[in-house]
């Protein structure tokens, strides 16, 4: 890069010969795609399910955000800085960690919730490992994994509900801890368009879709994993929901209720911390549907979809050794 | 269009990845080739093939004519050279091609009555080709003739014909493949070749194909040259050949690519065609075969494109093998203002290089000047692993681990993950978001893995 540019610049000031340089093949790259793309279609597919968290719960929404966006961006730059590197604010990777970190949190947590969460997931996290591209687990799960262990109280599925809150979303209690404690169902209708309490993102299945259905297209995300969770929880929900005699509503409610599909589609599909193949992602997907089923039905916890990110995270580089492509005609 | 018809070929095709780089053919695809005359002097590198170089015949102020071997392959694989011009045998010199190898060459001054290179092309471009005349000679004949011909696979990487076409009890070769697909960008040589001396290529296909007792002989185009595929049906009309309309896409013209595309088989890793029964040669070859067994010409000249943004009047020209550089950039009109790298070949795989007295080899398809802003590149960013490599990559490696291992100097992590099964045709570091330069860390990395054999 540098090389070229000088030559421009020596051009611009003296039209005599042109200047050759010479480097080694290839001699074309494909400009129009680059990193910095990859992180604003993040942030464009993120954009229905802003939307809709904005339109459910107001003010509370806005301030999450936020707070979240400029806690991750501070951290980077306070974090790189002391690795003395130079910060690079504007390949967006911080930002996208910040509104993720933000759709993960309930609308009730107090500021210093998101603000932990997100100066954690960019320090240790991230930079801590590396920096961008170096990391093993999802830096936006382990911040909401520290705040959620360290906040327990304000993080329970218990805290999600306010009665005294100005928004009517906010006095009900999340579908999945509705159904998990009390058996209470809630409409399918709801749960696809998101007309519940539940994290900020996390709510409409629909926004989820339109977002994610984005990415994929675009080829930002890889379709494999949205594609292999989805499937996986589908025969698991399946299968408890043919037991239980739920005729199909039990396997709508997991299909669309919780964050799997906010999960799916943004989350599990982070390049850095995903498989590299095709066949790699489809095990980490089914290893994440699995996971998220386990913890949903067996567990104490309503939802398991950050849990089992994180610990397919860890599973990795594992499956990355055990899909090692074979080359084309080896024997 | 071709897709609704129905293949001749057991093939689909198309070979898995691979990408689909910018053709930009138009600079020069529409440019009928134009015929360069003797320049003032030659230099005839000794080892412009894949082997041994050849043993120079002739001494210091020898005249020399037009055609005359001067240089013998002595060795199985190697070739011969022969003279393009009349002319005074210089003194032995070395020159530096651009892949950086050191070379002697033969220089020689043009004098005396030359040979109207008009003539060569008109031998090579005429449509009276008898086809029948290809039973008149044996294989082994054809082998001989094609040897003392000094002809070399004109598609770059200049493998001696000779040794391709030689039967072998160990691997009978069923089928010839003749590459016409010019997967490179810029380049349209053989397209131009393809347009303008179908009948040579037809007869040269055969004559190979008779050589090796193939069964089938298919010749593969790719679909973004109709009129080089109908030019070549016409030709081959009442003949064996058969034409495989591939897909257009990098690197189908590659070797293994190629065999899986058309007859559908997996070249072994470390292995060629021959392994599979398949023998596979450009379409440049076939018209030198038919013009050395045929017509007893001997190879002196090629088609080559001058193409791309930097160039001022973009041709495809029949050259002397010889002629240098400079001369043939100035016969286009040469440089523009913006020009910025000079490249031996096409900007996928083809070499750059500073000085415009190298010579054009047999091996040279092209000459490719690219503007500033077409070999802009991004600022390198931190991989993110997004696999879009791991998608290019038409030998289905995971390029950006290789790169790694060999950033990191870690040679048994890039023998697991198959380094040496990498041909280096750069697809990765044209599609990296983040623009690592992949296949160079990959080239460094099997250096690093033979250093590591070697110590072992």
């Amino acid at each position: 890069m540098s090389k070229i540019d000088r030559t421009a610049e020596v051009e611009e000031t003296e039209v005599a010969l042109p200047i050759l340089n010479v480097a080694p093949s290839p001699h074309l790259s494909d400009v129009k795609f680059t990193t910095m793309r990859m992180m604003t279609d993040v942030l464009i597919a993120l954009l229905p399910l802003i939307a809709m968290s904005l339109f459910m719960f107001r003010w509370y929404a806005v301030k999450q955000l936020l707070i979240c966006v400029i806690a991750s961006l501070a951290g980077e730059a306070l974090f790189v800085s002391m690795r003395g590197r130079k910060v690079t604010l504007k390949d967006c990777s911080a930002a996208v960690t910040g509104i993720i970190i933000a759709l993960s949190l309930p609308a009730t947590a107090p500021w210093y919730v998101g603000t932990i969460a997100s100066f954690v997931a960019i320090g240790i996290g991230k930079v801590i490992f590396g920096g961008l591209g170096m990391n093993i687990f999802n830096p936006a799960m382990v911040g909401r994994a520290f705040v959620m262990i360290s906040f327990a109280n304000l993080m329970s599925a218990g805290a999600y509900e306010n009665s005294a809150a100005l928004v009517d979303a906010i006095s009900q209690a999340t579908p999945m801890n509705a159904f998990k404690s009390s058996a209470i169902p809630t409409p399918i209708f709801d749960l696809f368009f998101g007309f519940t309490n539940g994290s900020l993102g996390e709510t409409s299945a629909l926004a989820a879709i339109i977002g994610g259905t984005f990415l994929c297209v675009r080829r930002t995300a890889s379709w494999e994993i949205p594609a292999s969770i989805i499937l996986t929880v589908a025969i698991l929900a399946g299968v408890a929901d043919f037991s239980a005699g739920d005729r199909g509503y039990l396997l709508l409610h997991h299909l669309f209720g919780g964050a799997l599909l906010f999960g799916a589609f943004f989350i599990a599909t982070d390049p850095v911390t995903s498989p590299l193949t095709s066949f790699g992602k489809v095990i980490f997907g089914v290893g994440v549907g699995s996971l998220v089923m386990l913890i949903r039905l067996f567990s104490g916890y309503p939802e398991g979809l950050m849990f089992a990110i994180l610990l397919m995270n860890a599973v990795t580089p594992l499956i990355n050794r055990w899909t090692i492509p074979r080359p084309m005609g080896d024997a | 269009m071709f897709f609704f018809r129905s293949r001749e070929f057991p093939g689909k095709g198309s070979f898995p990845h691979g990408i689909h780089p910018p053709s930009n053919k138009f600079y020069s695809a529409g440019a009928e080739v134009e015929v360069v005359s003797a320049p003032k002097k030659v230099v005839l590198p000794l080892l412009q093939h894949i082997g041994s170089p050849c043993e120079p015949l002739v001494k210091p102020k020898q005249v020399v004519s037009c055609g005359e071997m001067i240089g013998e392959g002595q060795a199985f694989i190697s070739a011969s050279l022969h003279s393009p011009v009349t002319g005074k045998v210089k003194k032995l010199s070395v020159v530096t091609l651009p892949n950086g190898r050191h070379l002697p060459a033969i220089e020689i001054q043009t004098d005396g009555e030359q040979i109207d290179p008009d003539y060569l092309w008109k031998e090579i471009t005429e449509t009276d080709w008898h086809f029948s005349a290809v039973t008149d000679y044996s294989p082994d004949e054809i082998v001989k003739m094609i040897h003392a011909s000094g002809i070399v696979g004109l598609g770059g990487a200049a493998f001696p014909t000779h040794v391709k076409v030689t039967p072998n009890a160990k691997r009978l070769i069923d089928t010839l493949l003749v590459n016409g697909c010019e997967c490179e960008p810029y380049l349209t040589c053989d397209d131009r070749l393809m347009r303008e001396a179908p009948h040579s290529i037809v007869t040269g296909s055969l004559l190979a194909g008779r050589a090796l007792s193939a069964k089938e002989i298919f010749v593969c185009i790719e679909d973004n040259k109709p009129e080089a595929i109908d030019a070549i049906k016409k030709a081959a009309k009442n003949t064996v050949i058969k034409i495989a309309v591939v897909k257009t896409k990098y690197p189908q013209g590659s070797e293994k690519q190629l065999v899986k595309a058309v007859v559908d088989l997996d070249v072994p890793l470390g292995g060629l065609p021959a392994d599979v029964g398949i023998a596979m040669s450009n379409v440049g070859t076939m018209a030198a075969v038919a013009m050395g067994v045929i017509k007893k010409m001997p190879l002196t000249h090629r088609v080559i494109s001058v193409t791309g943004g930097g160039i001022v009047n973009p041709k495809n020209l029949f050259v002397p093998i010889g002629i240098s550089m400079g001369e043939i950039i100035d016969y286009c009109g040469g440089l523009k203002k913006d020009a910025v790298r000079i490249i031996a070949g096409g900007p996928m795989m083809g070499f750059a290089f500073s000085d415009m007295n190298t010579p054009v080899t047999k091996g040279t398809s092209g000459v490719t000047v690219l503007t500033h802003e077409e070999t802009l590149t991004g600022e390198e960013t931190s991989c993110v692993r997004c696999g879009r490599c791991v998608d290019a990559c038409p030998m289905k490696l995971v390029p950006t681990r290789l790169a790694m291992a060999a950033r990191y100097n870690n040679p048994s992590l890039a023998r697991r993950y198959h380094i040496n099964a990498c041909f280096e045709c750069g697809s990765c570091t044209y599609v990296c978001p983040a623009n690592i330069k992949l296949v160079q860390l990959i080239r460094t990395g099997k250096a690093q893995v033979a250093a590591s054999m070697k110590k072992q």
